[in-house]
């Protein structure tokens, strides 16, 4: 099989919270940078787009990924659900009601990043210990210091989905 | 009253904050938004030489390189009084009007291009020939001088006599590092033109001083700028000021007559918008056997930059935490190379109280006496350094609370005494404190005939609560349930507000809501009984508004108000690897009435946090022969990861400081910060026996 | 970022031949560390080839050892219950790098070629002989406590920042390279290569060189072994030191010892010295200690990286004595 004509830019459909999103992008466009610009999906928060803060970080096929570090070319076909795929009919998620009533977030910069990736832990089975959720929590930064509350939420939604 | 205040109430804007809906300023998106990417240069001090465009002008998408080359000179008008942000001596930078570097990753050139990709491709395409200069960058070689400000020094009674008779002494060196604000969100500009009129939607902690500052950048009336700012994700001071980057966005829209948004990258952030002055400070400490203070010497010197002087509050803590005769402070600033410092949470207080706490433990281990009895002996009854009595103080409270809570009675005095394991354990205490500030402020509130209320006021909110509990007190005053009340914030088309910064929004802003919410009932006549939807048909509408301007009065004549707390930290130390762990902090607080427990809380689990970073991690690698902050990053730039915390522990004192303000609150979010790291610090050496006196304290210092 | 021109691969072969033809052109795996290097103008390909739809991805554990897709993903190989139980240190060492997410997206290929996190390597500002042959190295008298006090040279002191290679080095983990010149195998401990005088040849890959697996010899001293990672964080951040142990023991005595350093020297770093100082004695606190206190022979620490020279010792010794039952 040969390989494609590499291309400046790339027509590709992005999966995004179950819809097909048809977009010409410069190949250089990150997944990140094609949620926030191209598709005004504002919620995938852009801290550092280097993958050290986690603000980014979305669901690829169920599993957590920070969308700066790949390009959106790489993702044509996956299914992204981001923050916004997640309330399902204007209800809030688990996870989202437990932030909320935990207070696990303050100015709210982090919290999208926090939430999908604590969604993504419920899945990995990692809440077996306060430990063990601060640890598969650590790659996610929240600046304003709402880790113990971010911890209870997810504990919360732990032990309600259990 | 339906008496909200005092509820623990969620936060009303998390809804919007956990769906994604809430919108920071780079998500405002007008038609044709065009994208700027900023040059910076690399070198710390000199003029551009040389610069060579033409790259950038032909790489695709690009629409404008600007350089002070091209740019038009801009009116740059002068203040009357300059806005209490700003420095007082010194001209802040100014954006491409002339050749002049003043440090390394000034903005230099901005491009603006269809994408982001294309804007910052063409940047690194712009050629750049420096004529370099020798540069002040070591905080040893700059010259120490006075701040040109005033207020260098302090003295009560005779400190160094004091000092020189004193039966027990201690007297060292504290030296903390820059440290960066990292809030999580960069900051960023989208602005827009209608004719003269422009509108900036930016994050910033306030929006009115935002617009005054580029209205006279532009030599605009200043209610021709528009700034927006309905949530700002997180600041810490960084967005006090209107800094340069708020000026190229306006500017580069004005030149290509379309939208822009300039966006700061992680590493732009190290150089763009301020950071916590690396400062050195001297504490020596005179006290009696009995552990009553005689001589209190706290000197700072902080760096500040060539072009602006920026001070802060170091040595505050060393005239009123103590009751002590004698107390000279004096302050210093070294002139560098370098971007402006600026505030950084609880700036200067929690620094100089970090090396006076760590004294306070010195002096405690020198007469062989409990860290919290020392303090207690010398328990300040008034500000004695303004000769004023407290509005409040439960400090005592604090102090009992929180070494019950925490267990301070199970600490062995002996450093290296107690152990978990293989781990060493130490507890070590600080007192904190912040002073409690008010402004002016204005608000507005409107009822309607559905029975809701529209509370209005152009205040900021940065993650302290500010939308949640001014509904709070707009709902008491109101007697309308919470969701009936709905808050705006962040708006220069809202009645005007001071700056969200120094913990004042509270004791500020929600006394005007307070006002503004009682002056809509006065106007209705007493509702007693009656429904706003009566009351109005009555007065023939279909709504009502009041409108409250509230100005402190001369209670700070009369009162000194500050918060206080007693921070209490464990330490865990594995000494053969250096490694430090905090499994616990207890904080409890004295901050006026609280309005919501909930949001109280978190900011002061927030300021735990803060506090541990500035304790173990957080520190600029600064090269010096660069000009250059090396880890400009989250990667090697260390804030605390969640694995890093441990159990924390908030406790309020009972408090209602109607004193200081209607409301009774104090302020809080400072003080969250102050006396974490000199507790976390007194804890290591309790655990080690070893005094570590530069922050932050990490491995290397602690191997043995 | 450059413009660059992209193109996902559906062969090994046709990925290979191209990138081996076109100047600049790279491949493209998990993308953590190539989309920082992107945004850092580190790096300036003319092209990426995406690799991620190849076959690669399979982990397969058997008697005789493990075989590692190169796509596999650093999350997946690190929950495998088999590489858990018959190699522990590689599933420890993944789990101690970066975050859940990028080890969600980072393959095991590409977090073997992971670049340096030398701070002058990341800022395109300064000068680097790594990034820009023959500008020079600030680190050598700058802020270097992150940078290698073993394998060095004048000309670069940047640490190898993983930590997967670090535990294959010590278990003579293979390579396996497809290239234009066809298959080759050759071990983990020959990939990296010091700076020497040309520290900008990072591994002895070749242009068009496509790391396809990595297998690893089982055996008890891989079943009984333990990943240190020594740190200023709790998580997620570049060891400062780490070991990689692994001991064999029979009656009391040390039939096999496998021990190799991370976070100090320029490539991942086998101390067959310590190993040889443990074979053949008993397994004790003392033998240990003995042992290990000689790991940091040979440093050149340059400033703020000299607490490394005492920090390694004591992490190679814990992390024996953890894996030995005598922590």
């Amino acid at each position: 099989m040969e390989l494609p004509r590499p291309r400046r830019d790339i027509e590709l459909t992005l999966r995004v919270n179950g819809a097909e999103r048809p977009l010409t992008l410069d190949a250089r466009t990150t997944l990140l940078d094609a949620l926030r610009d191209h598709l005004h999906l504002t919620g995938t928060k852009k801290g550092c787009e280097l993958g050290q803060c986690g603000a980014c970080t979305v669901l690829r096929d169920g599993r957590r990924i920070k969308a700066c570090l790949t390009l959106a070319a790489m993702q044509a076909g996956a299914e992204i659900v981001t923050i916004e795929g997640l309330a399902a009919d204007g209800a809030l998620h688990p996870v989202q009601a437990a932030f909320v009533e935990h207070d696990g977030l303050q100015c709210g910069y982090c919290t999208p990043g926090q939430i999908m990736s604590a969604v993504a832990l419920l899945r990995e089975g990692r809440t077996g210990s306060d430990d063990e959720i601060r640890e598969f929590m650590s790659g996610n930064l929240c600046r304003c210091g709402a880790y113990t509350n971010i911890v209870a939420a997810i504990r919360q939604a732990a032990d309600r989905a259990a | 009253m339906s008496g909200s205040i005092g509820r623990p109430v969620s936060r009303v804007d998390g809804p919007a904050k956990v769906t994604g809906a809430a919108r920071y300023a780079a998500e405002f998106a007008p038609v044709d938004v065009l994208h700027v990417a900023l040059v910076g240069s690399t070198v710390p001090k000199g003029r551009i030489a040389a610069l060579d465009t033409r790259a950038a002008q032909k790489a695709a998408g690009v629409r404008a390189v600007i350089t002070h080359l091209n740019a038009p000179r801009l009116p740059y008008r002068p203040f009357d009084e300059r806005p209490e942000v700003d420095p007082s001596v010194g001209e802040p930078l100014r954006v491409f009007q002339g050749p002049e570097v003043r440090f390394s990753g000034q903005p230099i050139a901005a491009v603006v291009a269809d994408t982001l990709a294309q804007a910052r491709h063409a940047a690194a395409l712009v050629g750049v020939t420096y004529a370099a200069q020798a540069a002040t960058t070591t905080f040893e070689g700059g010259r120490r001088r006075a701040p040109k400000a005033g207020g260098g020094e302090t003295r009560r009674g005779a400190a160094v006599q004091a000092l020189g008779n004193a039966a027990v002494t201690v007297d060292a060196v504290y030296v903390h590092p820059r440290e960066h604000h990292n809030a999580m969100e960069p900051h960023a500009t989208v602005a827009l033109w209608e004719g003269e009129r422009l509108t900036l939607w930016d994050k910033t902690q306030w929006v009115n001083n935002d617009a005054v500052e580029i209205a006279h950048v532009f030599g605009l009336p200043d209610d021709h700028v528009r700034v927006i700012c309905p949530y700002v994700g997180g600041a810490f001071g960084s967005g006090l000021r209107t800094w340069p980057h708020v000026t190229i966005a306006a500017l580069a829209a004005r030149l290509v007559g379309r939208p822009v948004r300039v966006e700061l990258t992680r590493r732009e952030l190290y150089t763009s918008v301020g950071f916590r002055p690396h400062t050195e400070q001297r504490v020596a400490l005179g006290a009696r056997r009995d552990g009553r203070l005689t001589a209190l010497i706290h000197e700072a010197t902080a760096q500040t930059s060539a072009y602006e002087e920026h001070t802060e509050e170091t040595l505050s803590p060393a005239r009123v935490t103590y009751a002590c005769p004698n107390v000279l402070t004096r302050y210093r600033l070294v002139e560098m190379d370098v971007n402006t410092p600026t505030h950084m949470r609880a700036p200067g207080v929690a620094t100089g109280l970090f090396a006076l706490e760590c004294a306070m433990d010195e002096l405690a281990v020198a007469l062989d006496m409990d860290p919290l009895e020392l303090r207690l002996a010398n328990y300040a009854e008034r500000n004695e350094e303004d000769d004023l009595p407290w509005s409040s103080k439960e400090l005592r409270a604090c102090y009992r609370m929180g070494a019950e809570r925490f267990g301070w009675s199970r600490r062995a005095p002996a450093p290296r005494s107690m152990r978990a394991g293989a781990w060493l354990v130490g507890y070590g205490m600080a007192t904190a404190l912040y002073p409690a500030y008010r402004s002016e402020a204005s608000a507005s509130a409107t009822v309607f005939a559905d029975g809701t209320a529209s509370v209005r006021s152009a205040a900021s909110d940065m993650g302290p609560g500010t939308y949640t509990a001014m509904t709070q007190v707009a709902a008491d005053v109101l007697e309308l349930p919470l969701d009936r009340v709905r808050f705006e914030l962040g708006d220069t088309a809202l009645p005007k507000a001071p700056v969200h910064g120094g913990s004042i929004t509270m004791a500020s802003v929600g006394t005007a809501v307070q006002a503004a919410c009682e002056a809509v009932r006065a106007k209705l006549g007493a509702a007693n009984g009656r429904s706003y939807a009566e009351a109005l048909r009555e007065h023939g509408v279909d709504r009502m508004e009041a409108t409250a301007h509230v100005e402190p009065g001369d209670e700070s004549k009369r009162f000194s108000s500050w918060a206080f707390g007693a921070l209490f930290a464990e330490v865990r130390v594995d000494v053969d690897l250096g490694i430090v762990r905090v499994p616990r902090i207890v904080g409890a607080y004295d901050v006026g009435r609280v309005v919501n427990p909930t949001t109280a809380r978190s900011q002061c689990l927030g300021g735990m946090v803060g506090g541990l970073g500035m304790a173990l991690l957080e520190q600029a690698d600064w090269d010096p022969r660069f000009g250059r902050v090396m880890n400009a990053n989250f990667a090697e730039y260390l804030v605390p990861v969640n694995a890093d915390i441990g159990e924390l522990q908030v406790l309020f004192a009972p408090g209602d400081d109607r004193r200081f303000n209607p409301l009774g609150a104090k302020g809080l979010a400072e003080i969250g910060l102050c006396g974490v790291a000199p507790a976390i610090a007194n804890a290591v050496y309790h655990a080690t026996g070893r005094r570590l006196r530069t922050l932050p304290i990490t491995l290397e210092a602690v191997l043995v | 970022m450059v413009p660059f021109a992209y193109a996902a691969a559906a062969s090994a072969p046709a990925a290979i031949r191209h990138v081996a033809q076109r100047r600049d052109a790279e491949f493209i795996a998990g993308g953590t560390d190539m989309l920082q290097l992107l945004q850092d103008g580190v790096r300036s390909p003319s092209e990426l080839i995406d690799i991620n739809r190849l076959p690669m991805t399979a982990i397969e554990v058997g008697p005789k050892g493990a075989r590692l897709g190169a796509l596999a993903r650093m999350a997946d190989v690190a929950d495998d219950p088999r590489i858990r139980a018959e190699f522990p240190m590689v599933a420890e060492a993944l789990l101690a790098s970066a975050s859940p997410q990028v080890r969600n997206m980072a393959s095991i290929g590409g977090n073997l070629l992971q670049r340096t996190r030398c701070l002058y390597f990341r800022d395109v500002a300064t000068p680097c002989n790594r990034r820009a042959p023959g500008t020079g190295c600030p680190a050598l008298d700058g802020e270097n406590r992150l940078n290698a006090i073993l394998g060095g040279s004048v000309h670069c002191i940047a640490t190898y920042p993983g930590d997967l290679a670090v535990a294959l080095v010590a278990l003579d983990a293979d390579v396996h390279i497809d290239g234009t010149r066809g298959e080759r195998t050759i071990p983990v401990e020959r990939l990296h290569r010091v700076p020497g005088d040309a520290p900008h040849l990072e591994t002895v890959l070749e242009p068009g060189d496509l790391i396809t697996a990595v297998t690893i010899p089982a055996g008890a001293a891989a079943r009984r072994s333990h990943y240190l990672k020594v740190r200023d964080r709790a998580s997620f951040e570049f060891a400062l030191a780490s070991a990689a142990v692994g001991l064999e023991v029979d009656g009391g005595t040390i039939r096999a010892a496998r021990v190799a350093v991370g976070g100090v020297a320029t490539v991942p770093w086998r101390l067959r010295h310590v190993e040889e100082a443990l074979v053949g004695r008993p397994l004790s606190a003392d033998v240990i200690h003995e042992a290990a206190r000689t790991s940091s022979d040979g440093a050149e620490p340059r400033g703020r990286n000299a607490f490394k020279v005492a920090l390694l010792p004591r992490t190679v010794e814990r992390a024996l004595r953890t894996v030995g039952g005598l922590a």
